[in-house]
């Protein structure tokens, strides 16, 4: 095992932002896009193959096929309406959406189709309810200016959003209705050759151009990154799908380097050794017979459900299965995420046995029945007797394209910033005309204006923000950057409250308390405005917005007015204020007596005990200071 | 004068640039595109051409922004490869899936770029591979017509065919059918074929057969298991019960509406629960439902002089009069509530009864039955020779009339044959 060199290998990446925009509608029907939890329509679908206008099938749309799965949908009619159900032909195009889609291309300098096509993009594993997502090209070209450099642009689509996975059993997988259909802007730019950092910062101009329209969506999940990567000599693209944080991007792009340097050392170790195709009537064997007492929690589970359980002779492939090039990448892992993806637990290979319950006896049998030489590895897998084939036959592809190096694949990105196995590559024969909507013309008046729309850049925002709200540059900068821009420019709009005080509440507090393992998305936006039109009323302290915050944050309060409840915020009258001083002063008189105003600090200390988050910390810091001076001048 | 949509300019560019329609090309605009020339809808201007590109998606290229456009290849649209089912299991009933178009078969059709009927009942066979395990299924293509092109010509050839195929080996038959008219057709085959020996099916689709998501396939699939397991005789219409994809209804054909533009579910049975559903592991008869023994004496012919007409509130009787002017015999009319009609409409209907016109009455309120005894009104009409249809729908008792209007010799014998229950069509 070794360090890799990650500016040694070639490293090429293309970057594909997927930005939510904020029309206040869907793209192709006039529902409002909100998030709920209650779901008041539910039915269930199961989603066939079809093929393309040229007559071709889709590989991933075949391998998706092959999971069979029903597909339950739950819906809310406040933001979904027969359309995202299926039931009904799409709507208009929303001329919001489009407008914004023209202005981004127009700032990007991309070139604009005077005739634009909706297409079916087919998707069938159920996140989108017709089995396509409609997306069209808007334009291709143009490029982004990033530290001095230009990135080129490769293509501008406008799209829209899939359904939001619930749950994903065995047999069944259940969507969310509420954001399917909302306006997509998906571009994607050239590959370019960089440290991750620098993808990373490509990535945020980008970002902040789309922001600087101020039509975009903002919050987790309204923006996400796939990445195209690839390494020299490694020949496909493995493209990334679902990076939702910045921060989670460099560690993508790192650790799939690092798993496509090592596939491809693999490869090469693998082209210098004797191995055979694997023939499946001969090298295949149906083992459930061995297995009976086997004490293997996973075999146990999968004999109890019915499963077959069937064991694979790879010639020539002694060792390889475990061997690691870099710390965690290896054949055994690959093929893994592979069989996952059918529903399977996964399965076992010669190089790691005997482990996991799997003895040395009933290696030995397996050894046997197959006849494994030296030089042989074996792998077990367990599963679904119909299933089970379909698995086997993707596993002997994946071990014979081992050899090639990367096969071209569609990856998930975790959140731990590592990737796994997501469906084959899908190509253009996914594409099919949407024959529910004419083709959208657009014409050189509307692109005019699109021109005229073009967005302040990043730095022009800024200086109008610090000016507007006499703000720092830094907390300018954040504000922007974060997901709560309108909310800030909602809260500050009338100057009731100190602008510094809301920058720093949404961009510290809030991030703090994230840093703590609190969940920001339990606060919706409707909370934080509901906490800050309290302070601004005076009905609770500024400073008992953290704990409020943090109250829901953490789930131990569902609503603003619970977390006040839980944690005894309410302000206190005056009168009740000033006695609760009156007998701190009292009951401290020999402080006071000996330190003078110097007992200010204990005093205060003190007084915060029982105030905290009920009285404005200045005004408590004002009248105990009267307070002890009057007591003072008494003496 | 135009070529795949293309005409004018855009046909002129094409032609001396000796470019067909498929041809992979590669043109420099502002930038440089690759890929496959498409057909274009019939209804666009002249001065685009559409191209597909390596992508997969379709783009539309301004002819005045082209600097140049070359050749790559000639043809790169492929033929639709159809798989050929499965070999015959003679072990396996027989279905004969007669198609006559709609959305059940639907792809792009170029010349308007909507969907038209295209495939072929044996490219759809091939397309549900799944019916080929619970059936040897044949087929046959009768006409290729969006339903709302149909007229009671096409009624006769479909009973016609089914009629040739009463006693054959089949043992129930499939007929693929657009959905908008599907109703009528239904109704026109339950009258003229009443007692036919086999179970017949109308099938179609609300969604069209080239989405993965289209409701074909399993309206399909629940209906050939509808045939062979229950052997039911007679005509059903056989579409989803509801959104999901788990209930299929087999409405009987004399009694269900289409009652949504798009939704799935859209066929219902008016007035009680459909006759059969068809779950994933069970068939579920409704208790009430049962066809009534019949001799099959087949009476293939209609006469199309017939008006359906729905009362409002300011409806000119020159209607009705015209109507009876222009020699037709028979008129439907959809009254308000319980059977009424306006005064106003006294005069023209006495004048239609007096020339012969047959005038029967049923309800816009579409459930429920008609009761013309209940007010002086429905009196007034019943005195005028207006006769009562009972809950019959209204557009089955249209064809009713049109049906029976060709197979009666004179008034009262057509009277009596729309009174009498021939297919089920009362449900009281």
């Amino acid at each position: 095992m070794s360090e890799i060199q990650i500016d040694k290998i070639g490293l090429l990446v293309g970057l594909e932002i997927h930005q939510q925009l904020a029309t206040g509608a869907k793209l192709f029907c006039r529902c409002r896009p909100i998030e709920s939890d209650e779901y008041s329509i539910k039915f269930s679908r199961k989603l066939r193959i079809t093929s393309s206008e040229l007559g071709e099938f889709d590989p991933s749309a075949i391998f998706e096929k092959s999971k069979e799965k029903t597909i339950l949908y739950s819906r809310n009619p406040e933001s979904s309406c027969l359309v995202e159900q299926d039931d009904e032909p799409p709507h208009d195009l929303d001329h919001n959406a489009k407008e914004t889609v023209l202005i981004m291309a127009s700032a990007l300098k991309s070139n604009i189709f005077n005739e634009i096509y909706v297409m079916r993009k087919l998707v069938i594993d159920g996140s989108n309810t017709s089995g396509f997502q409609r997306t069209m090209l808007v334009s291709t070209g143009g490029n982004i200016e990033v530290n001095g450099k230009k990135v080129g642009v490769q293509s501008i689509c406008l799209e829209e959003d899939a359904a939001k996975l619930l749950q994903d059993s065995k047999d069944t997988r259940e969507y969310s209705l509420d954001r399917l259909g909302i306006p997509l802007v998906e571009i994607a730019l050239d590959p370019v050759s960089g440290t991750p950092q620098e993808i990373k910062d490509i990535a945020l101009t980008l970002g902040r151009m789309l922001r600087a329209t101020k039509r975009v969506g903002r919050g987790i999940g309204s923006i996400r990154q796939d990445v195209n990567v690839s390494i020299e000599g490694g020949g496909a693209v493995i493209e990334v799908k679902g990076v939702q944080k910045l921060d989670q991007l460099e560690k993508v792009i790192e650790y799939e380097a690092k798993r496509q340097h090592g596939l491809k050392i693999i490869s090469e170790k693998l082209r210098t050794l004797k191995t055979e195709k694997i023939i499946v009537n001969e090298d295949v064997k149906n083992v459930i017979d061995i297995f009976k007492n086997c004490k293997s929690k996973i075999i146990q589970k999968s004999l109890a459900e019915g499963s077959s359980i069937k064991a694979m002779k790879i010639k020539g492939f002694a060792g390889m299965f475990g061997w690691e090039p870099y710390p965690g990448i290896r054949l055994g892992k690959q093929l893994g995420e592979l069989v996952r993806f059918f529903g399977l637990g996964g399965l076992f290979h010669s190089d790691e046995l005997p482990n996991y319950g799997i003895e040395e006896l009933e290696i030995q049998q397996i050894i046997k029945i197959l006849d494994v030489g030296s030089n042989d590895a074996f792998i077990i897998v367990a599963g679904n007797e119909k299933k089970l084939d379909i698995v086997i036959e993707s596993i002997i592809k994946r071990i014979e394209d081992a050899k090639n190096g990367i096969p071209a694949e569609t990856r998930a990105a975790t959140i731990t910033g590592e990737t796994v196995f997501l469906r084959p590559r899908p190509g253009s024969s996914r594409m099919y005309p949407e024959t529910d909507i004419p083709p959208v013309i657009v014409s050189n008046t509307e692109i005019e204006q699109a021109k005229s729309k073009i967005p302040k850049s990043w730095e022009e925002n800024l200086l109008a923000l610090q000016k507007q709200y006499e703000l720092n540059q830094q907390l300018s900068a954040q504000v922007f950057d974060s997901e709560y821009l309108d909310l800030f420019e909602t809260i500050c709009k009338d100057k009731k409250i100190p602008p510094n005080f809301v920058a720093s509440t949404l961009c510290g507090t809030i991030t703090n308390l994230e840093r703590q393992g609190m969940d920001s998305g339990l606060l919706k936006t409707s909370d934080i405005l509901e906490a800050f039109s309290l302070v601004i009323d005076g009905k609770i302290a500024k400073e008992s917005l953290e704990m409020i915050f943090g109250s829901i944050m953490s789930g131990k309060s569902k609503t603003i007015s619970e977390a006040i409840r839980s944690n005894a915020l309410n302000t206190i009258e005056d009168t009740e204020l000033h006695k609760i001083l009156d007998e701190l002063v009292e009951s401290s008189r020999k402080i006071i007596e000996e330190q003078g105003l110097r007992s200010m600090g204990p005093l205060m200390g003190l007084a915060m005990k029982t105030l905290r988050g009920k009285v404005d910390g200045q005004k408590l810091n004002q009248l105990l200071e009267n307070k002890i001076k009057i007591k003072i001048d008494k003496k | 004068m135009s070529q795949f949509g293309y005409k004018g300019k855009g046909l002129e560019f094409l032609t001396s640039n000796k470019i067909e329609i498929g041809n992979q090309v590669k043109i420099h605009a502002d930038l440089i595109y690759s890929g496959v020339i498409m057909p274009r809808y019939e209804h666009s201007d002249d001065h685009h051409i559409v191209l597909k590109l390596k992508s997969g998606y379709n783009i539309g290229l301004e002819l005045d922004k082209i600097k140049k456009i070359e050749l790559e290849t000639t043809s790169a649209i492929k033929k639709e490869v159809i798989r050929r089912s499965s070999q015959p299991n003679p072990k396996l009933p027989k279905i004969l899936l007669l198609s006559t178009g709609g959305t059940i078969a639907s792809r792009i059709d170029y010349r308007t770029g909507a969907v038209t009927p295209a495939l072929t009942a044996a490219e759809l066979n091939a397309s549900v591979p799944e019916l080929s395990i619970i059936a040897n299924i044949d087929t046959e293509v009768l006409f290729s017509e969006y339903s709302e092109n149909l007229l009671p010509e096409h009624w006769i050839k479909i009973a016609e065919k089914l009629d040739s195929y009463s006693t054959s080996e089949y043992d129930g038959i499939i007929v693929a059918h657009g959905t908008d008219t599907m109703q009528y057709t239904a109704s026109a085959l339950a009258f003229s074929l009443a007692g036919f020996p086999k179970p017949v099916a109308l099938v179609g689709s609300q969604r069209s057969s080239d989405r993965p998501s289209s409701d074909a396939a399993l309206n399909l699939i629940a209906a050939t298991r509808f045939l062979i397991e229950i052997h039911s005789p007679g005509i059903f219409v056989v579409m989803h019960n509801n959104s999901s994809d788990d209930e299929i209804a087999c409405n009987w054909a004399t009694r269900v509406r289409k009652n949504h533009t798009s939704r799935r579910d859209a066929f219902k049975t008016i007035g009680g629960p459909p006759a059969y559903i068809v779950k994933a592991n069970s068939i579920e008869k409704d208790k009430m439902f049962d066809i009534p023994k019949r001799e099959y004496v087949p009476k293939i012919k209609f006469d199309s002089r017939v008006l359906l007409i729905k009362y409002y509130p300011g409806l000119d009787s020159k209607v009705i009069d015209y109507a009876t002017d222009s020699g037709y015999r028979g008129i439907i009319i959809e009254g308000t509530g319980l059977g009424h009609v306006g005064k106003t409409m006294y005069a023209a209907i006495e004048k239609a009864k007096k020339n012969g016109v047959f005038i029967g009455m049923t309800s816009q309120c579409i459930d429920g039955m008609v009761r013309m005894t209940v007010y002086d009104s429905g009196r007034d009409l019943l005195n005028l020779g207006v006769i009562p249809l009972g809950n019959m729908i209204p557009e089955t008792a249209l064809v009713k009339t049109m049906w029976a209007l060709a197979n009666s010799k004179n008034s009262d014998e057509m009277t009596k044959l729309m009174k009498e229950s021939i297919a089920l069509e009362f449900s009281d």
